[in-house]
């Protein structure tokens, strides 16, 4: 004697993103803390000290922030004109950052304290960083040159005007700290030694260059600028590696994500997009603005993002331990105080355990159906729906009544209530490509039996009249895909006319052939 | 059949099981069932096998237990004969020629000798008209017997068999037919007979569908095309007959058994449930559902402990007393029509093809024995008329047998059509087929043809639909998932001219796929999917396609509608040959170049084996049934033949199996083949050792003794003086001891039997002429049992409580007699002796 053979739910596949542990790492932020700043955000640069406090370059002032905190611990407002690049030195204790008016600035973070000002830049610096020794400063400047400037004596100890444009990205090395790496608006981006006095090595991006970021072990080296992300192999003199272009606007700012080994880059098209090592892209965030700014935190806790409207948008990463003991309250079940002697009286070696007969555990609508009772199936499916908004597990069943000829009789001999969430279901999924077929046939029976009766309840009758209106709208939206098909076999067509025999695959995509998984 | 070359059509097994209700053995160890010619005998606990009774030349219709002896079956057949089997050791031990077709066979305890026959009257045509007679049995001692003596009981009674039975003690017999039920008394020679209106108001259709009698009680039980069971009392009298109703069935009743006790009532019908309901206690009643295949018979055992089901798929299900399955018997499924091809798994060299509803079945031909089934489907079957299922319609392998691709298809007579493309990895673990992927919209219309690329590396699959399209589907093709590598997905799809494509295949080598649409070939290219060349040989359309294998793998064959067979050269693009013949099935054999092609003219079907590059056929064979052949297939062979014939040498590597409209299934035999099966049956013979004790070399001397005596003389002469000292010794010896009377009591019967005379044998023999021939029988299987050593003990053990019984009553009348009779004649018959 077979066993009753359960319905078959079916499961379809995930249509849109696939699921990877990419898009879970990113996606375990908290949604985004806005910040109002005084104009658009240009730098933000995070300590690499714990408690990595950040420091945020808008309009004339630069603000530090602390991890948790919402309102800035420390503001340097002494800027008389915009200021520009904002930087920590390596230990976080001092600040650098030029300004409009050419004059770059040195702050001791601790006593808010002024400490030096470099002058000798002619138009405005946009960029300023320490070199990797932390007693010099290395700045580009829109007047063509980058200077590096000694922070004891602050003198000038050399300059560089090797660039024909504005410089607006520097990035000094981590290891050497007489290397540092500018790009510039005349589409180049040079490395410099100190050393020598002038550029090692020269690389073409080809636009406009944005960004450019150095990896900690100094080989690859990532310039942005136009639509483009580009990356270069240093240790194979300058060699690009790979160039990307997932941005559909000037890419702005670009950052590495130290734990997991990936590349964040931003842009004015409003994202912000994940790559992985291999420069796929794994994530994307969206933001309300065009991108200005992009930074993280070296342990990935806080993702801080500048726009061009002023706002700072700041992502916590969602703390896992508030997770864990939630579930481990809610494990943690009554404990038993009655006798347990005998439940762990496991088998021993040599002996010979005998199974139990598994006992088939039946859902409620299979119970039903074993039982061939119908009406009841079809109502606990729907509850089941209800419950856990699947809607697989009432189309099956829909089916499987259908299969079986019984499917009138199932739905006939409703009251209102009943009736009305049969057509719930059926407005919600009927235009559902997965389940229209099955939903249709339905349609026509509940039609067909309750002809009569629907001008009797209002409720049915504005439901139905959703389901015209909803099927109208379908029908029209079917014809223009019709027309568009149309039109694409035509181009299709024209494209070869070689092959005039065969007619041109269509892409595989474009059928509702449903994986699924065994 | 035609007789002119050493190469014949046979039917090869798998013939249906379900024909008539399986009849069990007294001891309930054996189970009989017709099987298309023969009569196979299964063991009850191990559900073999264990052989067939071979003799009758059509279909066997019937069979029944020798109400005499409970070792003996009589079986009847279309061929006009009622033969007498031995069937425990499946000897042949009588025929009677009636002459004309028979359709059923009945017996009865109480009227020994006679049988009753269904038969139909020749005089009719188109509403054919049966007739239930009854025959004696002439007593002779010669094999064949012609029992031409018919007594009609009844001119007017239903074909269908179960639809008459007996009475309480043979008293009475009940027919039913349509409307109309009739109860025959032999004492009074009188009919009854009972109307019942077609219909009443509720609706019930009344029409009688089976009938079955109380063994103990005067209760007639039958059953109604509505699902109503009424049982009939108090019908000897004709008008205070009365009836009631159980109801639990909603379709026809199929069948109707009471136990052999007359407490229960079995029941069954296209439900599959087994209903038993307990006579007398109103409507109480168990049930045993989900038996897979409608019921069509039920049959009982004589002690009432086993229960035998035949079902509709071709399997006999063997109830316990507890009322749970206890054995499955399976035969080959081939119901009304097979959907899928013959098709052949590379890995179980299995015959596979579509078996019970929404299954797949595994055959193996070698073995003659169902493997197992596949569910496809993985839904609850509903047993119930009129009802659209899901059904198994095609169904492909690839070449190393990894990959199986099932289509299943429901409502295609009415519009909302749903099918389901399913492919299938072999488990290496589990050794058996897992759903891989399923496809719900493969296509927009219904897939009409598939195939796999032959080739080693990659594995493809090519669906044509009805929708004018043809895809391939490829593993993993889906570049864009990481991890879903193993799943199938769809990789191309072509279409010629909005033409709908009806045939694919690939090439040997799968280096070109064919594809036709209507009365075109295309020639693709499965690499860059380049249309290649189109072929065409207008009119008609493509039936078949073929590409030619090893050295022919140039050649492309096709048949079309218009009676044509086309060969086209690939490496020219020109039709190499064509001829003008109606083929309707065109195979390959796959281990070599041969194609073979059935052809249906002039209503019958012919053979034709060819290879594409010669132009003379290898080997015809006409007139090879009367039907059309749509199913065809080779099925490579365990070891090559050596066939020195040249005729027969397409036969070497694979042997040629195909299906006719009846579902049968035949192939083809060499006579080299049949005799080395033949020499292996001989040799089984031959193992005839008993153990040496004291008795054996008593019996042993004695047995020899007579033997000497016996081979000079006409056997056939001898025979009875042979029987009567071995019988006798045989059946005390078997018969344990403790059922055997007293020692003082045997002793003188022991001795009396060692010392009989040929005399005292003439005298019983006409005494009870019956009782004689029944014990002759019994005693050629003796002789036969001698030699078989393993059966020796199975048949002792059977025959323990019947035979002692009878030992007795022949033994009380020999020791009357002995007593009688002085003993002078002794002396001098032992002193002769020596």
């Amino acid at each position: 004697m077979a066993s009753f053979k359960p319905t078959r739910i079916q499961t379809y596949p995930k249509l849109g993103e696939k699921v990877t542990e990419d898009t879970l790492y990113w996606k375990s932020y908290k949604p985004a803390l806005q910040i109002k700043e005084f104009g658009a955000v240009t730098k933000i640069e995070f300590s690499s000290l714990p408690p990595h406090n950040y420091a945020v370059t808008a309009s004339t002032r630069i603000h530090v922030y602390g991890p948790h905190s919402q309102e800035p611990t420390r503001s340097f407002t002494r800027f008389r004109d915009t200021a520009y690049g904002g930087s920590f030195r390596g230990d976080g204790k001092l600040l650098v950052a030029g300004s409009e008016d050419g004059i770059i600035r040195l702050f001791d973070i601790k006593s808010l304290g002024a400490l030096r000002q470099f002058t000798g830049h002619s138009k405005a610096v946009h960029a300023t960083s320490f070199l990797s020794d932390g007693f010099r400063v290395v700045s580009g400047s829109d007047d063509l040159s980058c200077r590096v400037w000694d922070v004891a004596s602050s003198v000038e100890l050399s300059s560089f005007t090797e660039h024909t444009d504005y410089i607006r990205a520097v990035a000094p090395s981590k290891l050497n700290p007489d290397l540092f790496v500018t790009g510039s608006y005349d589409h180049t981006v040079k490395v410099f030694d100190v050393r020598t006095g002038s550029s090692v090595m020269t690389m073409q991006h080809g636009h406009p260059v944005e960004c450019v970021l150095l990896y900690p072990s100094d080989a690859l080296l990532v310039s942005t600028g136009g639509r483009y992300v580009k990356i270069w192999d240093l240790l194979k003199g300058g060699q690009q590696l790979v160039s990307l272009k997932n941005h559909h606007k000037t890419v702005t700012c670009a950052c590495l994500s130290s734990t997991s080994n990936k590349l964040l880059t931003g842009s004015l098209d409003r994202h912000v997009k994940v790559y992985n090592s291999s420069y796929k892209v794994v994530h994307n965030f969206d933001c309300a603005a065009s991108i200005l700014s992009l930074a993280i935190a070296p342990n990935d806790s806080i993702v801080a993002v500048g726009m061009t409207n002023g706002v700072l948008s700041v992502r916590h990463k969602k703390q896992k331990e508030e997770k864990e003991m939630l579930t481990d309250r809610r494990r943690r079940g009554p404990a038993y105080r009655v006798n347990v002697k005998g439940k762990n009286f496991g088998p021993k070696q040599y002996d010979f355990l005998v199974n139990k007969p598994a006992k088939q555990h039946l859902q409620k609508h299979d119970k039903q159906l074993k039982s061939f009772e119908v009406s009841k199936a079809l109502d606990s499916a729907l509850e089941a729906w209800k419950r856990s908004s699947k809607p697989e597990v009432a189309v099956v069943v829909m089916m499987e009544l259908n299969r079986r000829g019984t499917l009138k009789n199932a739905l006939a001999g409703r009251d209102e209530a009943s009736l009305a969430r049969i057509l719930d279901f059926l407005l919600k999924y009927i235009t559902d490509p997965r389940f229209s077929r099955p939903l249709l046939t339905v349609g026509d029976i509940v039609l067909d039996l309750y002809q009569q009766v629907i001008p009797q309840s209002p409720v049915v009758e504005r439901l139905l009249q959703r389901l015209l209106e909803l099927l109208g709208r379908e029908a029209e939206l079917q014809q223009e895909f019709l027309q568009v098909l149309g039109i694409l076999d035509t181009l299709f067509a024209s494209l070869n006319l070689r092959k005039d025999v065969a007619t041109l695959a269509a892409p595989p995509v474009a059928q509702g052939s449903q994986l699924q998984a065994a | 059949m035609v007789e002119r070359s050493d190469i014949r059509v046979v039917r090869c097994g798998g013939s249906k099981i379900n024909f008539r209700p399986p009849i069990i053995s007294n001891d309930s160890r054996f189970v009989l069932c017709v099987s298309g010619d023969s009569v196979k005998v299964y063991s009850t606990r191990t559900e073999e096998w264990l052989h067939s009774l071979q003799g009758h030349t059509k279909q066997v219709t019937g069979i029944a237990f020798n109400p005499a002896n409970h070792l003996q079956v009589y079986s009847c057949s279309a061929d006009g004969t009622v033969k007498l089997w031995d069937f425990i050791d499946g000897i042949l031990i009588k025929t009677f020629i009636i002459g004309s077709p028979l359709f059923a066979l009945y017996v009865s305890k109480e009227h020994e000798g006679v049988i009753f026959l269904h038969l139909s009257k020749g005089t009719h045509h188109k509403n054919e008209c049966f007739q239930l007679v009854s025959t004696h049995l002439p007593k002779s001692a010669d094999q064949e017997v012609e029992a031409k003596e018919l007594s009609v009981v009844s001119s007017h009674i239903s074909p269908n068999p179960s639809c008459t039975a007996f009475g309480r003690g043979g008293e009475y017999i009940a027919f039913a037919r349509k409307l109309q039920l009739d109860v025959y008394f032999f004492r009074k020679q009188k009919t009854y007979s009972f109307y019942l209106k077609a219909t009443d108001k509720k609706g019930a259709k009344n029409a009688f569908t089976c009938i079955a009698c109380n063994p103990t009680d005067d209760c007639i039980a039958t059953g109604h095309e509505d699902g109503k069971i009424r049982l009939w009392r108090n019908f000897n009298h004709k008008k205070e007959y009365t009836y009631s109703t159980l109801h639990w069935h909603h379709n026809a009743v199929n069948t109707l058994c009471f136990t052999p006790e007359g407490t229960n009532l079995l029941s069954g019908g296209i439900e599959s449930v087994l209903v038993q309901w307990q006579c007398g206690a109103g409507s109480k009643k168990d049930v045993l559902p989900r038996l897979g295949g409608s019921i069509l018979h039920v049959s009982a055992s004589p002690d009432g402990q086993l229960f035998c089901v035949s079902h509709s798929d071709n399997k006999i299900t063997v109830i316990e007393d507890g009322f749970k399955v206890s054995g499955l018997i399976q035969g080959l499924v081939t119901g009304d029509t097979v959907l899928t091809d013959l098709m052949i798994d590379p890995r179980s060299k299995a015959l596979v093809l579509n078996g019970k509803p929404g299954h797949l079945q595994f055959y193996s031909l070698l073995r003659d024995k169902h493997l197992y089934n596949l569910d496809i489907v993985q839904q609850e079957y509903i047993y119930e008329a009129g009802l659209d299922q899901f059904e198994v319609v095609k169904a492909v392998f690839d070449v190393k047998g990894s990959w199986l691709a099932t289509v299943e298809e429901r409502g295609r007579e009415s519009s909302d059509l749903e099918f389901f493309l399913k492919l299938w990895a072999f488990d290496e673990t589990t050794q058996s087929f897992v759903l891989n992927t399923s496809i719900s919209a493969a296509h927009t219309d219904r897939i009409i043809s598939m195939c796999f690329s032959s080739s080693e590396e990659t594995t493809m699959l090519v669906t044509t639909a009805e929708d004018s399209q043809f895809k391939a589907w490829c593993q993993g093709a889906d570049a864009d998932t990481q991890q879903d590598q193993n799943f199938w997905s769809c990789d191309f799809v072509g279409s010629y001219h909005n033409l709908k494509p009806t045939n694919c295949t690939f090439s040997a080598d799968s280096s070109l796929l064919a594809v036709s649409f209507q009365e075109v070939v295309t020639v693709w290219s499965p690499d860059t999917w380049e249309l290649l060349t189109t072929l065409c040989q207008p009119p008609g359309q493509i039936r078949d396609l073929c590409f030619g294998r090893l050295s022919c793998s140039k050649y492309l064959l096709g048949t079309t509608t218009k009676n044509l067979l086309c060969c086209w050269n690939l490496l020219t693009c020109a039709l190499e040959w064509s001829t003008s013949l109606e083929v309707s099935k065109l195979q390959a054999d796959p281990l070599s170049e041969n194609v073979a092609a059935f052809s249906y003219q002039s209503k019958h079907t012919d053979l034709f084996v060819f290879k594409p590059s010669e132009p003379l056929p290898l080997f015809t064979h006409e007139k090879v049934c009367s039907e059309k052949v749509h199913r065809a297939i080779f099925v490579p062979r365990e070891e090559l033949l050596n066939g020195c014939d040249e005729r027969c040498q397409w036969l070497n590597g694979s042997q040629l199996y195909f299906l006719t409209q009846n579902m049968d299934l035949m192939t083809f035999s060499m006579a080299t083949e049949e005799d080395r099966m033949l020499s292996s049956s001989k040799r089984l013979v031959i193992d005839d050792s008993i153990a040496v004790t004291p008795f054996y070399l008593l019996l042993g001397k004695h047995r020899q003794q007579q033997q000497k005596l016996n081979t000079p003389s006409h056997p056939a002469a001898d025979k009875p003086q042979q029987k009567q000292s071995s019988v006798s010794i045989k059946q005390l010896l078997h018969t344990p001891a403790h059922v055997l009377p007293a020692a003082s009591v045997l002793c003188s019967m022991f001795v009396n039997s060692l010392l009989i005379s040929n005399t005292g044998v003439r005298e019983e023999m006409e005494s009870s002429e019956q009782e004689m021939d029944s014990e002759k029988e019994e005693e050629d299987s003796e002789g036969e049992m001698e030699t078989r050593d393993s059966q020796q003990d199975l048949r002792a053990q059977g025959s323990v409580d019947e035979v002692t019984p009878k030992l007795s009553k022949a033994q009380e009348r020999e020791l009357k007699r002995v007593r009688k009779t002085d003993f002078s004649w002794m002396t001098g018959l032992i002193v002769s002796k020596p």
